[in-house]
């Protein structure tokens, strides 16, 4: 059995949970981003951002969680040096449910994954370790993380495999995306830890897990561990394992009979917050429609095939791209280029920060297209050249020319001169018909796909007498 | 003019040029460098108190805008921040911080123009009853130097009582600002929970804690109150009292209110004979101003000291984890610990009451003890605010003695903590329910003072300042014997 602890920074928000220093830490020198109040400085006192309690409630109702009527935040007490109060404020139902969502569920691939818990807390700090080699170690501490709104969600040990943890943190990385919450390509800004049993066996904590990659090799490494020693009869210890990232093992860090004692107390400098059915309704209409009613949505509105409707919904990206190109009439097209053309081109994170691209050129292309102005190969190269520059579409036409050729005479010269020089290919093409196609292909090359794809192969029928 | 003023006389004679904001501070400087070698109320002064005092003078000759306190010298407890100053709280842990910003309190003075004349001595961390406990040597009684001044802000009692300014703030956990106001015959507020922002006030029991005011009069308490309360954004726990004026009829009187005496806090073995008649002088002089009296039982009075331990140090061992020396504190060199050691090294710096009870505070909240501990003192916390919420159904007011004993010597009581904790019985119960209490002088028994402490119902500070008003009024006690 897997269960799954998954923390997330509500990257989207403005400023840390209890402070206004920036939520978005990531762009500071270090010590930069922080305040009196994130340095856990004497007398300073936490301020807790409304915001996030929204963005965080957004995240269980999504997650089909029971939202509580108040919430409340507690003190984990632990000694540790990028705890600037060596103590995190979090949250636990210790006085009836007062985190932020309990009981929810979701599914993937036709099972669902029960959620226990989640609930919202403060990051700690940063350690940076510096200096490889054990005698010369120093350790520097960066506060600027110090205060990041982090949500935790708890599963329920509902996972068989680590390929069903994969699906599941995929789907989820898709959906807190897709609530405009949290941006989880961001470095850091989800990770998760995983508890691993084996037949009723002792729960293992695995923790330091820095990617999902990672993630799914860790489980199945312990799982394969546990099974050894089960097979050899020798016991299984309840403990927290860390993983180690160069040699690929788990390693035990500590037993839980040494367990910390977090002595939770309340957090009484923060008032319980009451969150009336109001507030819920509100929160819930504002949330962006989800990823299965947009996918429901693009395959009923306007007939796009399941299997792109479904790369196009689950991408945030690719989703908004899409809203704001498309009518009713160029949808089908318009996601056609977005999961095809485009694809390629902005597929990771820094290409789409870098891209110029715009929907307003999505939907020009695509009227060139439909208009028989612009080739869709044509297109292809012209999106290369629009997310590397951002100039206009109409910029690019009158620039490097896409214009479609279609004037026969122009046309036929060229395919002269592929006819006299591909005599091979034109005898296999009066044998076999099909292969017609490589010398159009070769038409294409030789006009940068500016050559009208039926014209040519009208006049190369023609010119071969087939 | 005497610098036994009243703020209040202090602001009219300003105002009618009959001394400057100069001549005054000055004076006042002079009284401490005279007093404090002995007293020791500071730890430290304010080196540009007098250039602040001359600029105030330029402002009010210019006829410029001035805020309320018109270069009122004011003291501040030394666990409240002042920006650019060393905030210690009377801790070896806390010798070199200097706070970056300003307690909001702070900064509502200095807006209305006081001048923060300096940080007053403490127990350490604000945990004690005497500053026996300040890591930098104990205040002393003005009224009798062999005596503690009480505490744990017996620094700004002795301040206020020794005319080493006019008014000073204080913070009051569990009588923290009574307490000393009693052993020094001063009047000291402990305010409703939330009234006043703790933003800047470096934590101990942050549930139930309040900065007071401390001063000569009731009406200056008042004064003070009228510019320190109020909703504040950076304490989530404040509450919007509408800018309320407390000083406004301040001596309305109480002809026809209905006082309680709890009879707990004021019969019984621990309550000293000499306390119990000047308290009962203070029932009928209640009577004589026209209110009725008559007893009133809260039943878990008696279990208050213990729950007050219990939850002051769960709360402390939390609030204090912080100080671990690693972004600010006393110069250590770390180089070679491993991080347990060094934390363990870093921490031996504090001192024996707050090791004291940051024992406990790990101990009472901690895994298998918390439900015999922790949450059963939340329990009684919460019952003995119904008790209290029953008993203003029936009065106005509920009064008590400040302290049930007298001042005492020096290291009379530290032998013996749990009969220095007993001392605190009487003012613990405001701070366990967010209630506001003050303590008005009453007499002056063998040349030791004695404290009349009232209660009223949350948010009430309005009567309960007329009321303590109306006490003073029956009062003629001696000037401090300087």
């Amino acid at each position: 059995m897997i269960g799954l602890e998954i923390h997330c920074q509500l990257t989207k928000l403005e400023s840390k949970l209890f402070c206004p220093c920036k939520a978005n830490y990531r762009d500071f020198q270090p010590n930069a981003n922080v305040c009196p109040i994130c340095m856990g400085l004497p007398g300073s006192l936490p301020r807790l951002n409304q915001k996030a309690v929204e963005k965080a409630t957004m995240i269980a109702l999504a997650l089909n969680c029971q939202t509580p009527k108040k919430i409340g935040f507690f003190r984990k007490n632990y000694f540790y040096p990028d705890l600037p109060k060596n103590f995190q404020i979090t949250q636990l139902n210790l006085y009836g449910p007062t985190s932020i969502g309990e009981k929810g569920k979701i599914s993937i691939g036709g099972k669902d994954i029960r959620i226990r818990r989640i609930q919202l807390e403060e990051d700690p700090g940063r350690l940076i370790y510096e200096g490889a080699s054990e005698r010369t170690q120093i350790t520097l501490v960066d506060y600027n993380r110090a205060g990041t709104p982090l949500v935790e969600i708890v599963t329920e040990p509902d996972f068989e495999n680590p390929r069903q943890v994969r699906l599941f943190l995929s789907i989820l990385s898709d959906l807190l995306e897709n609530l405009g919450v949290s941006d989880p390509t961001l470095e850091g800004a989800m990770r998760a830890d995983a508890n691993v049993s084996i037949k009723d066996g002792p729960r293992v904590e695995i923790k330091n897990i820095n990617s999902f990659y990672d993630l799914e090799k860790a489980i199945h490494f312990e799982i394969t561990r546990q099974e050894s020693l089960h097979s050899r009869e020798i016991p299984i210890l309840q403990e927290t394992r860390h993983w180690d990232d160069k040699r690929k093992i788990t390693i035990s860090s500590r037993t839980k009979e040494e367990d910390e004692d977090y002595r939770y107390i309340l957090e009484g400098d923060i008032p319980w917050v009451v969150l009336d059915s109001q507030s819920i309704e509100k929160w819930r209409k504002n949330m962006p429609e989800s990823i299965s009613s947009k996918k429901e949505r693009y395959i009923t509105d306007y007939g796009i095939p399941a299997q792109v409707a479904d790369v196009l919904s689950s991408d945030k990206y690719y989703s908004d791209l899409f809203e704001q190109a498309h009518s009713k009439s160029n949808a089908k097209e318009i996601a056609n280029m977005i999961t095809t053309d485009l694809m390629g081109l902005v597929d990771t994170r820094e290409k789409r920060e870098q891209s110029k691209l715009n929907p307003k050129h999505l939907s020009e292309l695509v009227e060139l297209i439909s208009s028989g102005k612009v080739t869709r190969t044509s297109a292809k190269n012209a999106l290369q050249e629009i997310v590397k520059t951002g100039k206009t579409v109409s910029e690019i036409v009158s620039q490097i020319g896409l214009g479609k050729i279609s004037d026969k005479l122009e046309l036929g010269k060229i395919i002269d001169e592929i006819v006299n020089q591909e005599p091979t290919a034109v005898q296999q093409a009066k044998d076999n018909p099909q292969t017609i196609n490589y010398l159009v292909g070769k038409v294409m090359q030789k006009t940068k796909g500016k050559a009208d794809p039926a014209i040519t192969l009208g006049i190369l029928k023609e010119k071969i007498g087939i | 003019m005497s610098l036994a003023v009243s703020a209040i006389e202090y602001i009219d004679n300003v105002k009618n040029g009959n001394t400057t904001v100069e001549d005054f501070v000055a004076k006042t400087l002079e009284q401490i460098s005279k007093h404090d070698t002995k007293l020791h109320a500071y730890l430290s002064i304010n080196e540009n108190a007098l250039d602040q005092a001359r600029q105030t003078d330029k402002k009010i000759k210019a006829g410029e805008k001035i805020g309320a306190f018109y270069g009122m010298p004011i003291s501040v407890k030394d666990n409240i921040c002042v920006k650019g100053g060393k905030t210690t709280c009377a801790s070896k842990m806390l010798e070199g911080f200097v706070a970056p910003y300003d307690a909001t309190v702070v900064s509502k003075l200095k807006n209305q123009d006081a001048i923060l004349i300096g940080k007053t001595n403490l127990d350490e961390f604000a945990m004690g009853a005497t500053t026996e406990y300040s890591a930098f040597g104990p205040s002393r009684n003005p009224w009798n130097t062999e005596y503690v001044p009480g505490g744990s802000s017996g620094g700004s009692a002795v301040s206020v009582s020794a005319l080493e300014c006019i008014a000073s703030l204080g913070s009051d956990t569990g009588g923290s600002v009574r307490n000393p106001a009693s052993f020094c015959s001063i009047v000291g507020l402990k305010p409703t929970y939330g009234l006043v922002s703790r933003y800047g006030l470096v934590s101990y029991a942050n549930s139930i804690e309040q900065i007071g005011p401390f001063g000569r009069r009731v009406e200056d308490v008042a004064l003070l109150l009228n510019h320190i309360a109020g909703k504040d954004q950076n304490d989530s726990t404040t509450i919007d009292n509408h800018s309320q004026d407390y000083l406004d009829k301040i001596d309305a009187g109480i002809q026809g209110k209905k006082i309680g005496v709890i009879s707990e806090m004021s019969k019984g073995d621990g309550l000293d004979k000499n306390v119990e008649n000047a308290f009962w002088r203070a029932a009928s002089a209640f009577e004589s101003l026209g209110a009725s009296v008559d007893q009133v039982s809260l039943d878990l009075v008696q279990h208050t000291v213990a729950t007050y331990y219990v939850l002051t140090t769960a709360e402390a061992g939390s609030n204090l984890s912080r100080y671990d020396n690693l972004r600010y504190g006393y110069s250590l060199d770390l180089e070679g610990y491993e991080f347990k050691s060094y934390i363990s090294k870093a921490r031996r710096n504090f001192g024996p009451e707050v090791i004291r009870r940051m024992i406990l505070g790990g101990f009472v909240p901690s895994a298998g003890f918390a439900g015999k501990y922790l949450l059963k003192a939340l329990k009684v916390k919460s019952k003995l605010k119904k008790e209290i919420v029953d008993a203003f159904k029936k009065f106005d007011f509920l009064i008590s003695p400040t302290v049930p004993i007298l001042p005492f010597k020096f290291g009379e009581k530290t032998e013996d903590p749990l009969a220095m904790y007993l001392a605190d019985i009487n003012t613990i119960t405001a701070n366990l329910t967010g209630i506001p209490a003050i303590s008005v002088p009453f007499e002056i028994h063998d040349g030791l003072p004695i404290g009349i402490q009232i209660h009223a119902n949350m948010l009430q500070e309005k009567l309960l300042l007329q009321a303590a008003y109306a006490l003073q009024g029956t009062t003629k006690l001696p000037g401090v014997p300087l």
